[in-house]
């Protein structure tokens, strides 16, 4: 089985969001990127495919050169191979189009994407790959297994989880639950080592619309102090009469 | 020239969030000068749909459609969408509608932006207001294509009535056995409760609960408020919560009327993922927790103490404003 995992790199979750260039760009100023939480999931899913049933693992992402060492930690994880397709990810519609062309040269069976990334929340990337390329697609995948042909994946749902039988080619978008938090790997010295040594192979993109831009950022306005009371009498009247909640 | 809405049903009737997305598309159709159209799986009560500004509704009737297939159900869309000469697609934001929404904008080059949290700012060029960053800010967002598609917030645009008169008509999508290539097998769904994604209200416990067996509690002010129930990460991570409770950056997002966090620290990772719940309710021994920077009330106090009166005087005051 040939799996690819893509990766966004994003900012770590306790990031500070601040906008630059009169709010039209993130500031990454300070801000240290990470795999994509959902992707770790991935990549571990796929790094037990690989020891258990025999799999090749091949990372991508595209992005700039800046990307490299989130990259890196894929392949110190355990991925074989890992692909740079050297463009600014500023669009889902594009990102998509670049996976396409390096899922169609690689011949992979199974894709594994995340459910979102955690900086745009697009939400679209492996969902826009399936239909480019007309693979099956299970979004917000919870579970996995794969025998010979044939996938068995859950995915969440509102208010519960559904269980789909598919068939390979698959592209799934992942999420926490493919395998748990106290599985997911920290490369280790030996993994930093080999990493070195494996391919980075870094390709054009190909020519590709744009279909969506972000034109300007905003912040959340800031929030009044919280009305604090020392007593539920105090906080069912504050709640009904006030805030009309209940 | 119209605005296409796909208006989710289950077992016949419409989810809350169809009314919602179903005003959003009146309002879009209003700024764009043409009228909502809408599209529907096996919905009984399709006129229902006009209160809220749509002028025509598309039914399918069709049992291969009587579950929830996303290739199939974006195969739909996509072919109604060309029928009616639409330019935009307004869609939820539920697990499903997330699911088929990739699909519908691959198939179709469309532009896709979802977590929309308003009208739009314009519709030429078409521009809207999403929130980005897992709610730590928002962009604005402009759509290039010729098909648009949006995915409106939960909870954000709110269900507004505009009666109008629906004209019902049906639909039969040209369906074929690819599109039935993901099947599902088995359904594991909590039913007649609310879900984090469609309640109004919402309690959330942490790890300041201690261990799974205290969450009675929770389940019972949930029950009196007719509330969803949902947890923080670790708590889910150690198992003392199923998973798809586990609201945040990682997790859920909440986008309900009323969040209440009770033994819950509000770590960024969490604030994150419900900072758009709109009133904000935090019980936490600690007066220096983070969660009470975001909070609209709060009570300094022990879970254990409070929780309990809090249930009490709610079967009371429930009694009295029943
Ligand atoms: C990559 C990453 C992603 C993450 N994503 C998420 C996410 O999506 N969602 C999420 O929730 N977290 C997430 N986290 C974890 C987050 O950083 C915090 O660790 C977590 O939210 C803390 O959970 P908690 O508030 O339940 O526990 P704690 O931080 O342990 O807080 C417990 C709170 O309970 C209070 N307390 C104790 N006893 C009582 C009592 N008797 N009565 C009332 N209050 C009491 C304490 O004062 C304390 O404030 C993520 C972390 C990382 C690294
Ligand atoms: N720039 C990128 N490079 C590689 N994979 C990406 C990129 N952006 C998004 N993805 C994949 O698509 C998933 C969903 O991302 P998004 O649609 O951006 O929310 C991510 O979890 C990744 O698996």
């Amino acid at each position: 089985m040939k799996i690819l995992v893509c990766i966004s790199n994003v900012p770590d979750t306790t990031s500070k969001i601040n906008f630059t260039e009169g709010d039209t760009k993130f500031d990454t100023n300070g801000v240290q990127f990470v795999i994509n939480p959902n992707d770790e999931f991935g990549l571990t899913r796929a790094m037990w495919f690989k020891e258990k049933q025999g799999a090749s693992v091949h990372v991508a992402t595209v992005g700039s050169p800046s990307t490299e060492p989130t990259i890196r930690k894929a392949l110190a994880i355990g991925a074989d191979e890992a692909i740079r397709v050297n463009a600014e990810p500023t669009d889902g519609f594009f990102v998509a189009q670049q996976l396409a062309e390096v899922v169609k040269n690689g011949e992979y069976d199974l894709v594994i994407g995340g459910r979102e990334s955690i900086d745009y929340n697009g939400g679209m990337v492996p969902g826009i790959l399936a239909a480019l390329l007309d693979m099956n697609f299970v979004n917000t995948c919870i579970g996995l297994e794969v025998d010979g042909n044939n996938a068995t994946a859950m995915r969440e749902i509102d208010g519960g989880k559904e269980k789909i039988s598919t068939t390979l080619p698959l592209v799934i978008g992942g999420q926490k639950g493919l395998v748990e938090e106290s599985d997911l790997r920290i490369p280790n010295m030996r993994g930093i080592m080999m990493a070195r040594k494996k391919t980075l192979n870094v390709v054009e993109p190909v020519d590709a619309k744009k279909a969506t831009q972000d034109t300007k950022f905003e912040k959340p306005a800031a929030k009044g102090a919280v009305k604090l009371v020392d007593n539920v009498d105090d906080l069912i009247s504050l709640l009904h009469n006030e805030a009309k909640a209940i | 020239m119209s605005v296409l809405v796909y208006t989710e049903s289950e077992n016949g009737k419409f989810k809350k969030n169809a009314f919602e997305v179903a005003s959003y598309a009146h309002e879009v159709a209003q700024q764009m000068g043409t009228s909502a159209t809408a599209i529907s799986f096996n919905a009984d009560e399709n006129a229902q749909l006009g209160n809220y500004g749509v002028s025509k509704v598309l039914n399918i009737s069709n049992d291969q459609l009587k579950t929830f297939n996303a290739k199939a159900f974006a195969n739909a869309i996509a072919e109604a969408a060309q029928k009616e000469g639409a330019q935009v697609i307004i869609l939820s934001s539920s697990a499903d509608t997330k699911f088929l929404a990739p699909l519908l904008a691959g198939k179709l080059g469309a532009g896709y932006v979802p977590n929309v949290v308003g009208a739009p700012d314009s519709t030429s060029p078409f521009s809207v207001k999403r929130t980005a960053f897992s709610n730590k800010g928002f962009a604005h967002t402009e759509i290039a294509t010729e098909m648009k598609i949006i995915g409106v917030s939960n909870n954000s645009f709110g269900a507004h009535e505009n009666p109008a008169t629906a004209s019902v008509e049906d639909f039969n999508p040209l369906l074929n056995d690819g599109d039935f290539s993901t099947k599902s097998v088995d359904i594991d769904k909590v039913v007649g409760k609310a879900t984090i994604a469609d309640a109004d209200i919402v309690v959330s416990g942490g790890r300041g609960l201690k261990g799974p067996e205290n969450w009675g509690m929770i389940e019972e002010l949930a029950d009196v408020l007719g509330a969803a129930t949902a947890c923080s990460k670790p708590v889910s991570d150690l198992g003392w919560r199923p998973h798809g409770e586990h609201v945040g950056q990682t997790g859920k997002p909440v986008a309900s009327n009323l969040y209440i966090a009770i033994g819950i620290s509000g770590a960024i990772q969490h604030l994150a993922g419900v900072s758009s719940s709109k009133v904000k309710v935090v019980i936490n021994t600690d007066p220096e927790a983070p969660f009470f920077k975001a909070a609209d009330y709060g009570i300094v106090g022990d879970a254990f103490e409070v929780v309990p009166q809090l249930i009490e005087k709610l079967k009371a005051f429930k009694a009295q404003n029943a």
